[in-house]
Formats: structure tokens, C-alpha cells, sequence
């Protein structure tokens, strides 16, 4: 247990720097949200209902995390795969990369959100509780576009594959959340939407322990 | 032929059930009508392919337990069979709709559950059709299917109790439960679901054999 804390902490930072290293990946999506925002805009230019408002942002959420978390283990190469798979334990590897694609999509989407809230306007009345709920989304987001983004990279057209692999089983979440922040939006009680909170945190449980328990089966090549 | 008894007993229970079915004693309820014949095809249908995509996932885990290939042939027959049963489930579904409702389809999180367990099937096919070596598209499917039963289950046994559903047996609609079932309906019910399995199971064998015939014809 200790071995594996510390071979996360060892693989999070290489992660970490590795993004600092080579900016343009990080920069690139971070463009990609922008100019997502800016379509979105200029196809609209307004969006006078909550509903509609609430669905588009947590679409381009979706679109630009899967841009994300695709590169996962694509940035792997085969030989740093083989080095790793010498030295790790594949949990070890798979919770490594949910925490460090949770960093980074929380920081994403919360950029979308702004940036998206800045030029469509911006009905939210319960600041907190939206960041809570864009994080608790994140959490789920990250952790099984991880996983399908871990099978699809073993095959030939990974690119591809993470959307035809990851739509159909995101669905789920993605309907969960939107529920949520549509409630946190449209001002309600907290206890009104709580439910839909607790469904993300055991769909969120329930995809990391799953990541966890199969990743190991994935890994040997 | 010693071990193909059993085909006899789906013929037999068919014998019972399809007559049954079609002038069996049924409860009489508003709306629902005669129309709750399909209790006998559509409902069965669902719960057969939801079984055989439980032999499946089984399947899929004994492939990774023990990397024997031949539970990799069984998980995918097992799978192409459900969703088989999966779409007739759809069409008959869309059928009584059409009657009950008005139209056959309508935005339901029970109707779309089952459309998003369809897709997410077919990405398994998908899969497993973009891959070439045999170990490897055996060991990514097993794990694909794996996760994508769980998500599955979470999406129908959960999501339609939390949302608001017209589907019969949610939301506080009339369902199958007991109230409003007659007595005369609960056996042809269990049989029928029992007979159409079996003809699942039976259409998964012969494709088994099929499959591991001509892996070997091809090996060979």
C-alpha cells in the first residue's frame, strides 16, 4: 500500500512536469476551448434559457475533456510503457493518471465555464455549489474517459475509438450532471438536487474501483 | 446427442407459451388493454438478453481468470445473440407504443437506457472488429465488456428510478407488479421468459461451434 502511494506521488509529478515540459499539448486544448466557446457564440449569440445555456457549456465540457484525456497514453511511448511496466504496479499507473486527468480536467472545465459565462451571459445564482458540482464532474469525466481512453489506445485507431467506446457509457454521468447543474443554476434548494450528487459520487466510485480492478489486464502486452 | 436434451425443453415450453400468449386469460386494465399481450414478448425479450449478456460478462471474466480463448468466442456469441433479442425487444416495445402511447418513440430515461445499452453493445463489436491480433482483441473486449455491463446496470436498474418514467413499472405507472397482474399471467410469463433464453442459448451454441470450427480451419 505505502510502495504504491509513493509510486503515485513519483508518477504524478513526472506527469506533471512533462506537461510543463512541452506546453503546446496543455495550450492547444486550452485554445480548444476557446475557440469551442467562440463558435458556440457566434451560433447563438444568446441563450435566453437556463436548460439550453446549462446543456451547451457541459457539452463543450465533454467534447474538449475527451480532447483531453485522449492523449493519456498516447504520450506513452512504446518504450516508456515497457520501462514503466518494469518498474510500476499497474494501480499504481491507472490511479496516477485519473488524479493527475482530474487536475487537469477541473482546471479545463472551470476555464470553459468562465470563459463560456463571460461571452453567453450568466444565470448561475450559487457560485459555490457550480464549482462543486464542475469538480464532482471532473471527477467522473476524467476517471472513465481514463479508462476508455486505456482500452482504445491498445487499438489500432485510438482517436476514433474514444468516442465510439466512451459516448454510449458517458451518457449516464453526462445526464447526472446536467441535472445537477442545472439545479444549482436555476437556484434551487440544495437537498432538491443532492440526489443527483449522490448518483455522480457512486458513479465516480464505481469507475475508479472498476479502473482499478481491470486496468491490470489491459497493461500486459 | 447425449448432450442436446435440453433443446427439447425450449420446443416444449414454446408449445405452452406461444398459444398462451396469444389467447391466454389476461388482466383487463385501462388504456393498457389487450396490448398487455406484449408483457409476453417484449418484457421477455428484455430479461432474456439481459441474461445472456450476464453469461457474457461471466464469460469475459473466466477469459481474463484463465486466457483460455475459447470463453472470448462464447462472450462475443453470447453478446451477438442479446442483441439480437435487444432489438426485437425494441421493435416490440415500439410497436405497443405506438398503440399506448401514441408514438413509438418518446423521451423516456427507460427508452433511452435501452437505446444507449444497444450503442454501447455495437461499440463493442466495433472493438473488436478494429483489432487484428487475437489474444489482444480478446483481453480488450473482456475488459470493455466488463465495464460496459457495470455502466449498463447503473444505467437501467438506476437511472429510471431517479428520473421520471411513462415506461410501465416506474415512475408510479401501472406496471407488472404484483397489483395489476393477473394470477392466470405470472406462469406463462416465467415460462416464457425461461423458453425464449433457452432459444438464445441454443443460438449461441451453434454459433460457438460455427466460430471455433473455422478459427480452427483457419489455423490449421
Amino acid at each position: 500500500m505505502v510502495r504504491i502511494i509513493s509510486q503515485i506521488n513519483t508518477l504524478l509529478w513526472k506527469e506533471f512536469v512533462l506537461e510543463f515540459r512541452n506546453k503546446n499539448a496543455l495550450n492547444g486544448i486550452v485554445l480548444y476551448v476557446f475557440s469551442t466557446v467562440f463558435i458556440v457564440y457566434q451560433s447563438f449569440r444568446v441563450v435566453p434559457e437556463v436548460p439550453v445555456w446549462n446543456a451547451l457549456l457541459w457539452i463543450i465540457i465533454l467534447f474538449s475533456s475527451v480532447n483531453a484525456v485522449n492523449k493519456t497514453f498516447q504520450n506513452d511511448g512504446m518504450g516508456r510503457q515497457y520501462y514503466l511496466y518494469l518498474l510500476a504496479d499497474p494501480k499504481a499507473v491507472i490511479l496516477s493518471k485519473i488524479i493527475y486527468n482530474i487536475v487537469l480536467l477541473s482546471f479545463l472545465s472551470l476555464i470553459s465555464a468562465a470563459c463560456y459565462g463571460l461571452v453567453l451571459g450568466n444565470p448561475i445564482q450559487q457560485y459555490g455549489n457550480f464549482i462543486f458540482v464542475i469538480f464532482m464532474g471532473s471527477i467522473g469525466l476524467s476517471s472513465l474517459l481514463t479508462m476508455i481512453s486505456a482500452i482504445s489506445s491498445k487499438s489500432g485507431n485510438a482517436l476514433g475509438m474514444v468516442a465510439v467506446l466512451g459516448f454510449p457509457l458517458i451518457i449516464p454521468l453526462i445526464i447526472t450532471i446536467i441535472k445537477a447543474s442545472k439545479g444549482v443554476a436555476d437556484g434551487l434548494p440544495f437537498n432538491t438536487y443532492a440526489k443527483y450528487l449522490l448518483t455522480m459520487a457512486g458513479l465516480d466510485i464505481l469507475v475508479i474501483a472498476l479502473s482499478v480492478i481491470l486496468f491490470p489486464y489491459l497493461w500486459r502486452d | 446427442m447425449k448432450k442436446n436434451w435440453w433443446k427439447l425443453l425450449p420446443v416444449l415450453l414454446m408449445v405452452y407459451a406461444i398459444p398462451m400468449s396469444f389467447a391466454g386469460e389476461v388482466s383487463v386494465q385501462t388504456i393498457l388493454h389487450e396490448t398487455i399481450r406484449n408483457l409476453y414478448f417484449h418484457v421477455t425479450m428484455w430479461f432474456s438478453m439481459f441474461i445472456l449478456f450476464i453469461v457474457s460478462m461471466v464469460n469475459a471474466i473466466m477469459f481474463l481468470h484463465t486466457g483460455n480463448l475459447i470463453f472470448d468466442v462464447r462472450s462475443e456469441m453470447y453478446i451477438r445473440t442479446s442483441l439480437l433479442f435487444g432489438f426485437i425487444g425494441i421493435f416490440t416495445g415500439m410497436i405497443w407504443a405506438n398503440f399506448t402511447w401514441g408514438a413509438p418513440w418518446v423521451n423516456d430515461p427507460q427508452l433511452n437506457g435501452a437505446a444507449i445499452t444497444i450503442l454501447s453493445y455495437l461499440a463493442y463489436l466495433i472493438l473488436r472488429s478494429s483489432l487484428n491480433d487475437v489474444q489482444k482483441k480478446a483481453r480488450l473486449a473482456a475488459v470493455y465488456n466488463i465495464f460496459a455491463f457495470t455502466l449498463m446496470f447503473v444505467l437501467i436498474g438506476i437511472m429510471p428510478r431517479i428520473n421520471d418514467s411513462l415506461h410501465p413499472g416506474k415512475g408510479g405507472n401501472p406496471g407488472f407488479g404484483s397489483y395489476d397482474l393477473a394470477p392466470a399471467m405470472r406462469p406463462v410469463f416465467y415460462i416464457s421468459i425461461l423458453a425464449w433464453t433457452l432459444v438464445g442459448v441454443w443460438i449461441a451454441q451453434i454459433q460457438i461451434k460455427i466460430k471455433s470450427i473455422s478459427q480452427k480451419i483457419k489455423s490449421a
